[in-house]
């Protein structure tokens, strides 16, 4: 690389503005990490749904229940390969702001539903055997600082009184979007303390599909099994679900994009402006490198890449302040299901830092590129 | 031996019938009319005349620099007149080199880094640059300070760095704009005997620009430009006005 010293020249010429503009770069890319996370945050359970599973709700809400009797009937479809229920629970612990969601569940068809959750055997058994036992995600447990073994009162919101659970286990996702915030607890005490007209009802089923190419088609035989009863009901993929489920909190993409879009836009302009205020400075000098037989292509390249260097050492470094603070823990404390930034978000961010690299450069450099020699130095 | 009525056969530098103007505010500024000229190799040019007469729009137009609105300049036999943009950078590589008024050294290069500039260009090995650039620094007397930026070193010392980048690359010939006019005269003495040295020790071809008639009197001939129209003649003869 014989031009490297050229270029870093170049560079370092102006080190306060090399800092600031980098600076720019840094702050930028952190904030589209930060942003980054939000949006995982809200949809990469959409992007890790199984792709084998649905959910089947009430036709009417998802807070209207179904009848467990249909569990037995799911099952026999064809194309199913495993059913499991729940319930929603929307208790608060200690206080209304400490919010996670709890599910009551039928713990042998749920563990089979979501293999990528992990628990220690013994801690499992110890649940199974436990009538008021409660399972709770390792982000959850870290929030609160619950360890196996404490007592943990949850306080009912549309049902009365306060549940007491013994925390018999702590499960961990096995891929960075998991949802490590859930609380799970026995679907038979659940059943067992509600009023009397909740019984014998569910929130929703999982299922698992014995071919996902066939998803919509199975879908299709569970909707039609239940059409026309009183609990009709409404099958999606997990993923169409999740999708669902984020759209209620708005668009949240469209408003990180806005704002993503605002921030690269201003960084376009404060990056544009340095790169041809640097550019005119060294009008006489691009002139010489012309004159001594410097091509014109070399000088746009030379402009090019200062701003492609400048756009790629902040983008770095600003994405990696961003990682970094994601591995510090999650400053929600678990309000977000999963707190960190993807690898493929941190090359999106370095692409669309070198974008804008280039096309604040561009222009500087095509007018350098075109730059006349003879009317350069007539003004140096 | 130089000419100016286009009669040279051989000639390293021939100029045949060059025309240039320039339209400023719709108005046409004819600055050389009809020029011809016969460099040959080794030679020492001075160029005079007032300002505005077309001095730097020659020297420009020999170096590759700008393109004349008609007529022919071949150099070494290669026409360059009907060379393309990026070609005529490339023979300005090969064939050129260029000593300005103002030095134009790049500010944040060191002088090594400022004279290996044109070598950067070619294929020389980083050994075989480094030899080259020393030399040449040495040649102007600067050997010492090749690590120096622009900014630690005098005028005189700045123009000589300026001098070694125009040489290191061993071009055809040098063209030298006004290179002793930021120079006190001490400093214009010492570029001059330098710029003496190349053309008598290593046969350098040298085309310059100068108002200053002691500097131009060191060069072997002196050519008055006025008014676009190119005339051969002693120094005496074109201070008084005589030339032919």
């Amino acid at each position: 690389m014989k031009y490297a010293d050229l270029l870093l020249a170049n560079l370092f010429r102006k080190k306060l503005r090399l800092t600031l503009t980098i600076g720019s770069f840094a702050v930028a890319l952190m904030l589209f990490g930060f942003l980054a996370v939000v949006r995982e945050a809200f949809a990469g359970g959409v992007a890790i749904a199984g792709a084998d599973r649905l959910v089947v709700i009430n036709r009417t809400s998802i807070i209207q229940p179904l009848p467990l009797s249909y569990m037995d009937k799911i099952s026999r479809i064809q194309g199913v390969k495993g059913v499991t229920h729940a319930n929603w629970f929307g208790g608060v612990y200690q206080d209304e702001r400490n919010f996670f969601a709890q599910f009551a569940i039928e713990p042998t068809s749920w563990k089979e539903m979501y293999p990528e959750f992990k628990i220690p055997d013994e801690q499992w058994n110890n649940f199974l055997k436990d009538r008021q036992g409660a399972i709770a995600g390792a982000a959850t447990a870290k929030r609160f600082g619950w360890k196996v073994g404490d007592r943990i009162p949850i306080k009912g919101t549309f049902l009365p009184g306060v549940w007491e659970f013994n925390l018999d286990g702590i499960y961990q996702g096995t891929r960075a979007a998991d949802d490590e915030t859930q609380f799970w607890f026995q679907w038979d005490l659940f059943e067992e303390k509600v009023p009397e007209r909740y019984k014998g009802n569910v929130g929703w089923y999982t299922v698992r599909v014995t071919n996902p190419d066939f998803s919509a088609q199975v879908a299709k035989a569970i909707d039609a099994e239940f059409a026309n009863s009183p609990y009709e009901t409404r099958t999606d993929t997990e993923k169409a679900f999740a999708a669902g489920w984020v759209k209620q909190f708005g668009n949240i993409e469209f408003l990180i994009l806005t704002i993503g879009a605002v921030v690269f836009f201003t960084l376009l302009l404060v990056t544009g402006n340095t790169m041809a205020t640097s550019v005119r400075e060294r009008t006489g000098e691009l002139a010489v490198l012309k004159a001594v037989g410097y091509s014109d292509t070399f000088v746009l390249m030379l402009v090019l890449i200062e701003s492609l260097v400048i756009a790629g050492v902040g983008g770095v470094i600003g994405l990696l302040l961003a990682k970094g603070f994601t591995l510090l823990g999650d400053p929600t404390h678990g309000m977000l299901p999963f707190f960190f930034l993807p690898a493929k978000a941190m090359v999106v961010g370095l692409i669309a830092a070198m974008l804008v690299g280039i096309a604040s450069g561009i222009v500087p450099a095509v007018g350098a590129m075109r730059l006349r020699v003879v009317n350069a130095l007539r003004r140096v | 031996m130089v000419r100016v009525d286009g009669s040279g056969t051989s000639s390293l530098i021939k100029v045949r019938g060059l025309d240039k103007k320039y339209y400023r505010g719709g108005e046409e500024i004819h600055v050389l009319q009809e020029l011809n000229l016969d460099v040959d190799a080794g030679d020492f040019v001075a160029f005079m005349g007032p300002s505005g007469s077309g001095k730097t729009t020659l020297l420009n137009l020999l170096g590759g620099l700008d393109v004349p609105s008609a007529g022919s300049i071949s150099v070494a036999g290669d026409e360059i007149t009907s060379m393309s943009r990026s070609s005529l950078t490339e023979w300005r590589a090969r064939h050129v080199g260029f000593i300005f008024q103002m030095y134009n050294l790049i500010p944040v290069l060191t002088a090594f880094q400022n004279v290996e500039l044109p070598l950067l260009l070619t294929r020389l090995s980083k050994s075989q640059r480094r030899q080259h650039v020393e030399t040449a620094l040495n040649v102007v007397g600067l050997g010492d300070r090749m690590h120096h930026y622009p900014r630690q070193l005098s005028g005189g010392q700045e123009q000589r760095v300026t001098i070694a980048r125009a040489i290191v690359s061993d071009p055809t010939f040098l063209l030298c704009d006004e290179p002793t006019g930021d120079l006190d005269r001490k400093s214009a003495d010492e570029i001059m005997h330098l710029i003496l040295t190349l053309v008598k020790q290593y046969k350098k071809t040298v085309l310059m620009v100068t108002h200053d008639p002691v500097v131009a009197q060191r060069a072997d001939v002196t050519l008055h430009l006025e008014k676009g129209v190119l005339v051969e003649g002693s120094l005496e003869r074109v201070m008084s006005g005589g030339a032919q």
